[in-house]
């Protein structure tokens, strides 16, 4: 048992140290260092794009920071968190994961894009059951959500990267899918600790300061239970980035699980709806005593 | 001339309904229509004419709800500042005509800064009661805006004010000509597609002796260091409190560079002579070292 466990650990580490390792990406030998002006920018690389300044980007950076954590629900102020934080370095690495990757190279010729135009939510519907599309659409349901298309991404500047980010952001739905996470403040900070240990992209680290602003409870359970399953799976499975999960909608949901080394949370509504009776109950049991 | 306001009418009613195609006039020549090969600017980009209203609609449904929200966090507070000195220098309520009301038309004023303000001035600075008020806006957003914040004002204020949705450089005829003693645009013209158009309107419905007073972005040319801090704080800093605060950088883009393409103090002012005003000294005074401007013109007695 012992050295079953050290064995995995140690694949763990070594995982986890050929993730960190930089590799000399091709963004970092262009030129990207051309300084502009905000009076006088640089035409866009692709629809949408604005090229930022470094002040500009800091200020993207800390504002959207700062907003978001008062106000979780601006997804538009966490996605350009997102992009401004993931230069230099982090959205290169997760590009080129992909590049180092046959699927993910697939993914990147092709560029496929996840929106309730492109998935037909009735197609989803008649999947067999336990295959992954079912799993998607389940949740979609039971959460109340809709494959909507998230905000473009706008501020990074390499075209292939700006594309990366995108992908990564419409995916995200599907990690929630497989990890059965719901959309809960606790979920999604359980779900974006996962997303850090695997994707490393900053805006996902950050994300772990809105533990801050937790309840006790949640918080309590996030450090025994919820963070320890993200590091541990996040690290130990494949780069989720690199999943064709157009191609995986029927494949069964257990099977695509064990191939990327994911093992489900515990449920969390099921947590919090027990725990939600149990406060009513002791309540009642209060207003009966007195 | 029966046939011209007929189809003044007409349009009217067909502008109304459709807010945002151009208006196709088929027997008349007089009123102006909007040649698809002409482009204009909105913004940096360079759109055909007829397409600039809907745009221009487009940014301000937008921004309306965050509108005042976000003149305090651009300008931090200094447009208050700007407003209570344009309307204290027109001095409504103290130059109300023997016998009738003063009257006043506040163009592209949906949100109701100037006229509120103006409605102050005369009612309880002045003590003077007698002015008939008519907020007009093309954008009805902008227009539900200034009613709401409207109801908020004592009663006597309030029936002063009349409320009208209008493109200013066709304003109805409701609006007859020579009538009103006082026109005010305030950070509104720029957005215009036809400037010259609302510029020929005004001293229209203006009577001789009547009042043209514009409040607008302008040029600090005067000081080059300042200017520099200024256009960075518009092109860095305006963009990004817009996506911060309002989640809506592209509008606040379009209005940073709707005031750099706006034309210098002197342009404006020949543009207000061209239409057939007159004008005291520079004919415009500085505000804030050129960021505002407030530039007046008299519609000349014969």
């Amino acid at each position: 048992m012992k050295i079953a466990a050290n064995r995995l650990r140690s694949t763990c580490t070594l995982q986890a140290t050929a993730r960190l390792a930089p590799k000399v990406c091709a963004a970092c030998a262009t030129d990207q260092s051309r300084r502009f002006s905000s009076l006088k920018r640089p035409p866009p690389n692709y629809p949408g794009h604005v090229p930022l300044t470094r002040v500009e980007r800091a200020g993207l950076a800390i504002g959207s920071g700062v907003m978001s954590l008062i106000n979780p629900y601006r997804h538009d102020l966490i996605a350009a968190l997102g992009e401004a934080t993931a230069t230099p370095y982090f959205i290169y690495r997760l590009r080129d994961a992909m590049l180092a990757d046959p699927t993910g190279r697939r993914i990147l010729r092709q560029r496929p894009r996840i929106s309730s135009k492109t998935l037909s939510v009735e197609k989803l519907r008649q999947m067999p059951p336990n295959s992954v599309g079912r799993a998607y659409i389940d949740w979609l349901d039971r959460e109340g959500v809709s494959p909507d298309t998230r905000s473009q991404v706008r501020y990074i500047d390499d075209e292939e990267c700006a594309y990366v980010m995108q992908r990564y952001r419409e995916c995200h739905d599907f990690f929630h899918a497989v990890t059965g996470l719901p959309i809960v403040k606790e979920g999604e900070v359980a779900l974006k600790a996962f997303e850090f240990a695997n994707t490393l992209i900053p805006m996902t680290g950050l994300s772990m300061l809105a533990v801050g602003t937790m309840k006790a409870q949640e918080r309590s359970r996030f450090w025994s239970i919820y963070m320890p399953w993200a590091v541990r799976n996040g690290v130990r499975s494949k780069e989720v980035i690199n999943v064709f999960w157009e191609e995986e909608l029927e494949r069964d949901v257990d099977d695509l699980r064990r191939e990327l080394g994911i093992e489900q949370p515990p449920d969390l509504r099921t947590i919090r709806k027990r725990e939600r009776e149990e406060r009513k109950r002791m309540k009642e049991m209060q207003s009966h005593q007195r | 001339m029966n046939a011209r306001s007929g189809l003044r009418l007409g349009a009217r009613a067909l502008r109304a309904s459709t807010p945002r195609a151009p208006v196709a006039r088929p027997f008349s020549t007089t009123i102006p229509q909007y040649d698809q090969g002409k482009h204009t600017h909105f913004g940096y980009e360079t759109i055909p004419e007829a397409e600039k209203q809907g745009r221009v609609a487009g940014v301000f449904t937008n921004v309306a709800e965050s509108y005042d929200k976000m003149n305090d966090l651009m300008s931090l507070g200094v447009h208050r500042l700007w407003k209570d000195y344009f309307v204290s220098t027109l001095n409504p309520g103290a130059t109300t005509p023997l016998g009738q009301p003063q009257k006043i038309l506040d163009v592209a004023g949906g949100t109701g800064d100037i006229a509120f303000r103006m409605l102050h001035n005369a009612h309880v600075l002045n003590g003077n009661p007698n002015i008939e008020l008519t907020i007009s806006d093309i954008n009805p957003a902008m227009l539900e805006v200034g009613r709401q914040r409207s109801l908020a004002l004592p009663a006597e204020q309030q029936s002063c004010i009349s409320f009208l949705e209008a493109n200013a450089e066709t304003l109805p005829s409701s609006i007859q000509d020579n009538s009103l003693d006082l026109y005010t645009v305030a950070f509104g013209i720029r957005n215009f597609t036809n400037m010259r158009a609302a510029l020929k309107e005004a001293h229209r419905v203006l009577k001789p002796g009547g009042i043209f007073a514009c409040l607008e972005f302008s040029k600090v040319d005067r000081f080059p260091l300042f200017n520099a801090v200024y256009k960075q704080w518009s092109f860095s800093a305006i963009p990004l409190i817009g996506q911060l605060v309002a989640g809506d950088r592209d509008s606040y883009q379009y209005l940073v560079e709707s005031i750099e393409r706006f034309p210098t103090q002197v342009e404006f002012r020949d543009m207000i002579v061209e239409a057939g005003f007159d004008v005291a000294g520079e004919g415009y005074e500085n505000l804030t070292g050129g960021i505002a401007a407030i530039h007046r013109g008299i519609k000349p007695l014969r």
